[in-house]
């Protein structure tokens, strides 16, 4: 595993345009990513991404190294990157909306 | 490794790591009368399964046919209604045929519940006498069958637990043993760098059309083999859940592709085809994790390893599961359910090396008797339904001769 500037994100294939949450990270924390610091916008739980650059509708997003689905939105450096800007290439994804907190 | 294998040696040669006597209801309306004569054995290994069905399916024949001749399997008791359509006579011929005990009841010519329940009970107490007599032989680590799943994935499964047991895999297969790997629906996304690792091109074309029969099934179906709480665990389509999954799987190359009952002719990696051929019908693959199991069970595998993220507490009928934990914060709340906490790799504290060699240690002591967390808190669970396969094709197994 790789580690970008900020050593809770990972970052597992140098071609991704998405970093994993090594832990939580809370809302209006202030993380780098590649030399610039970016604020983040919610609360992002163990395992969620977040975009590791601008990300344009219709761009394939890329995690250890391959492609897990399309940007369904424009995606800001930083934004948590989940199934409210990106789909699947294969079958929708099956969510919840819910507000009960991710343990 | 610390503990020496042993097995019960069975006249086909396999050995079981466990010594269960296995009571099979025939339909749902025998369930009752097997979950009771079971609930008098709670510290035993007396392990209930069966098919719900009243309707003939050949894979659910086939399906019980390979659990009740498994090699953990030291006895059978067979609960017969008496008016359903499944063959109990050709079950209860293949058991026998295997050198097993076997007794069948039928609740109809028995005279109802109480003296169903009567008479099972005794055959079990006098089986479970018999067992205890019987001794374990020694057993080499290329004697084992090894299965891996995984439930409850979230965002730590593809960083931590699923990757571990890929190590452990890879170190089981260069032993010689046996390894299976399995979920075709949860392998859409990763076709062409799975079929890259076949041992040859026309397997690898195999496996690429397993895969594109599961993303069509599920395509029929509407849903992806993907639950609500997948996504609450941060994973956000079914191709980044299956690069995840995928990774159980290790580095080794395949040998061959299966069907559930499908026993591996020979150590290897394997990957198990667990969508049914033909058009879709009778509804999901696998309605949950223990029906994979199962399936993996059948096709000879002495024990399982199970990677969560969310936390699942699940065990089954027949062969121990090895819990691997991916999530460290779900450890935390659940470690009396878990055997080997994976995310430690995730808070700097181990590497994927040391929990991979954690998870080959564990399958030895194990095999050697241990218990693993589900087999002491009673976890049993069992599903069987409705599938129909095709016999695989002469590419799947290139190296069985």
């Amino acid at each position: 595993m790789d580690i970008t500037d900020d050593p809770r994100l990972l970052l597992l294939s140098p071609q991704d345009n998405v970093l994993v949450a090594r832990e939580a990270i809370a809302r209006g924390t202030a993380v780098m990513m590649g030399g610039s610091a970016v604020t983040l916008a919610i609360d992002v739980p163990r395992g969620h991404k977040v975009a590791r650059a601008p990300i344009a509708p219709g761009d394939c997003i890329l995690k250890y190294g391959a492609p897990i689905g399309i940007a369904t939105q424009a995606i800001a450096k930083g934004e948590h990157t989940h199934v409210h800007n990106i789909r699947s290439n294969y079958t929708p994804t099956y969510f919840i909306e819910h507000g009960e907190t991710t343990p | 490794m610390t503990a020496e294998i042993t097995g019960y040696l069975r006249s086909d040669g396999r050995k079981g790591i466990r010594n269960v006597i296995a009571v099979a209801y025939l339909v749902e309306c025998a369930h009752h009368v097997a979950r009771e004569i079971v609930a008098a054995f709670r510290d035993h290994d007396v392990h209930l399964i069966g098919f719900p069905g009243c309707y003939p399916n050949a894979y659910a024949q086939r399906m019980m046919e390979q659990l009740c001749t498994h090699p953990n399997v030291g006895a059978v008791l067979l609960l017969s209604l008496g008016c359903e359509s499944f063959n109990k006579f050709s079950l209860a011929d293949a058991v026998a045929a295997s050198g097993r005990p076997v007794e069948t009841l039928t609740i109809q010519t028995q005279g109802g519940t109480r003296r169903t329940l009567a008479e099972g009970r005794a055959w079990v107490a006098r089986h479970v006498a018999v067992l205890a007599e019987q001794t374990r032989v020694p057993m080499a680590l290329h004697e084992l069958v090894v299965g891996t799943v995984c439930g409850g994935s979230d965002g730590t499964s593809g960083l931590t637990g699923n990757p571990a047991a890929g190590r452990a895999f890879d170190r089981l297969v260069e032993a010689g043993a046996t390894c299976i790997f399995e979920e075709t629906g949860e392998l859409i996304g990763c076709e062409d760098i799975m079929a890259a690792r076949a041992a040859t091109p026309a397997l690898g074309a195999e496996l690429r059309a397993a895969v594109a029969k599961a993303a069509r099934y599920y395509a029929t179906l509407g849903y992806g083999s993907f639950a609500a709480g997948n996504a609450d665990g941060g994973l956000s389509t079914i191709e980044e859940k299956s690069m995840g999954a995928y990774a159980k799987s290790g580095q080794a190359r395949i040998s061959g592709l299966i069907k559930p009952g499908d026993i591996p002719p020979r150590g290897g990696l394997y990957l198990m085809d667990v969508v049914p051929d033909g058009e879709v019908r009778y509804g999901f693959p696998n309605i949950s994790d223990n029906a994979e199991i199962v399936e993996l069970i059948a096709s000879g595998c002495h024990l399982v390893l199970f990677i969560t993220g969310r936390g699942s507490v699940s065990g089954s009928a027949l062969s121990p599961v090895i819990k691997i934990c991916a999530n460290p914060d779900t450890y935390r709340r659940m470690a009396e359910d878990m055997d080997v906490n994976a995310g430690r790799i995730l808070e700097g504290e181990a590497s994927l090396d040391e929990v991979g060699a954690e998870i080959l240690a564990r399958i030895v002591d194990t095999a050697a008797g241990a218990r693993t967390a589900s087999e002491e808190l009673g976890h049993q669970e069992f599903i069987l339904t409705y599938k129909t396969f095709e016999p695989i094709g002469p590419a799947c197994l290139p190296n069985a001769a």
